[in-house]
């Protein structure tokens, strides 16, 4: 059977789990390809020639590519089912924001949190710290970041809860000590089904981070 | 009190993106030019986290982030469209913005900032992120198609800045042999009504570029 929504993937990638979530918020069925990024395929070399990255959404054999983008694109889509933006362009602008702040402040961050060690570790834990603590105020009292419903925002953070564990064990250090409310957040956003059967279990994430260490020879 | 208000500085070419914007859709708006080395406690309290401009007031609630801020305007102001219809091309009017910024920017200001085997390195990737940009213009006069939209004013400043830093530094890099079409969009762009009237003066960006340019290839050593 031929699908008209093809997700190129791996499983490992939070980038590739925003779009799961946000296919399977909207019910979509659709064909998924794992990708080996050590060695990357034909396909995933013509879909995106720029980056070369996944995740990539085909839909109708027409490449989508970078998570935030593909979301926003299913979003618009399929319009008529579970929205993940706001309705109107101010909470919309504001989501589109904080989305983006995740993208720029949390990755990289927290990647140094793994792969570093001695005072760049360290700076680089601070850092994430605080970023996640800008990320709570944000939050304020209200359930989601989307306000009362999971939205574009909470899908854009909540896949990194996936490496969590990972962080803390290679950092030395607890999230939920120093962000609980982040940690009462994404304990909510697993709650829903589309979270809970997209995040793999952390300790599954640890062990594939305690391979790319070898690789990347941090030890 | 106005309803709309920019904060920019003369030179930002990000706010310049807001300019063009709020111009092309004939909206009003005040200006407020902020100086960078010492901000004005307005901006800070709009834009805490980046403390950066452009910032959009509108009815007192902030937008930051130049290509946020054209999306918003976009959607608030329906007139003269910036984004496509289509939800497949506004993906992809959205990537090449984000391309623009997250890669072809610093690529082409590494040329102009780094010297040596850096300097070869960096030309070599310019190129290459240009190629990418040039065949985007493949059958069309914008990147839009027959009008001005997201990914030209994403892309405005490909129409100004490397002719500036080639007078400063003597690296062409986009010529018209190699990049026809990017060459023949940035006559287009930058001669277009609306965007020519904007552009800062060409005198005072050689000033300060050169003053940036003296201090970059001055922490390094030459190779």
């Amino acid at each position: 059977m031929a699908y008209e929504v093809v997700l190129v993937d791996t499983w490992v990638s939070m980038f590739g789990m925003r779009v799961r979530i946000a296919l399977a918020e909207k019910g979509i069925k659709y064909e998924y390809k794992e990708e080996d990024l050590c060695n990357k395929s034909k396909l995933l070399l013509k879909i995106n020639p720029i980056y070369k990255k996944i995740p990539v959404l085909i839909h109708n054999g027409k490449p989508v590519c970078e998570s935030l983008i593909i979301v926003q694109y299913i979003d618009e889509v399929w319009n008529d089912r579970s929205p993940l933006m706001p309705s109107d362009p101010y909470p919309r602008a504001c989501a589109r924001f904080w989305a983006d702040f995740v993208d720029k402040r949390v990755y990289d961050v927290a990647k140094k949190v793994w792969t570093t060690k001695g005072e760049e570790q360290e700076a680089a834990k601070k850092e994430f710290i605080e970023t996640l603590q800008i990320l709570e105020r944000q939050l304020g009292d209200h359930p989601y970041f989307g306000g009362e419903r999971f939205g574009f925002v909470d899908l854009s953070l909540i896949t990194f809860y996936s490496w969590f564990y990972a962080y803390e064990t290679f950092g030395n250090f607890s999230i939920e000590a120093e962000c609980p409310k982040i940690i009462a957040w994404a304990k909510r956003c697993l709650q829903k089904d589309s979270v809970a059967n997209t995040l793999p279990d952390q300790k599954k994430v640890y062990e594939y981070v305690v391979q790319m260490r070898k690789r990347f020879g941090v030890e | 009190m106005a309803e709309l208000k920019l904060f920019r500085t003369w030179s930002s070419t990000f706010a310049l993106r807001v300019v063009w914007a709020l111009n092309l859709k004939g909206i009003q708006y005040d200006t407020i030019f902020e100086d960078l080395s010492n901000k004005s406690s307005l901006l800070l309290q709009y834009n805490p986290i980046y403390k950066k401009v452009p910032v959009l007031v509108h009815n007192g609630k902030p937008l930051v982030e130049s290509l946020l801020i054209l999306e918003y305007i976009d959607e608030t102001w329906k007139q003269t469209p910036l984004l496509p219809e289509d939800p497949s091309e506004r993906a992809t009017a959205r990537f090449w913005a984000k391309f623009g910024d997250d890669k072809v920017l610093l690529s082409v200001w590494n040329v102009f900032i780094k010297q040596g085997k850096d300097k070869e390195e960096a030309i070599v990737t310019a190129q290459e992120n240009l190629g990418f940009v040039e065949r985007q213009l493949t059958g069309k006069k914008f990147f839009n198609g027959e009008t001005i939209g997201f990914v030209d004013l994403a892309f405005g400043w490909l129409a100004n800045l490397p002719s500036v830093w080639e007078e400063i530094c003597g690296v062409t890099l986009i010529d018209h042999e190699k990049f026809p079409m990017l060459s023949e969009w940035i006559q287009n762009f930058a001669g277009a009504p609306i965007i020519k009237e904007s552009w800062p003066p060409r005198d005072k960006l050689i000033t300060k570029y050169q003053a940036l340019h003296e201090v970059y290839t001055s922490k390094e050593a030459p190779k």
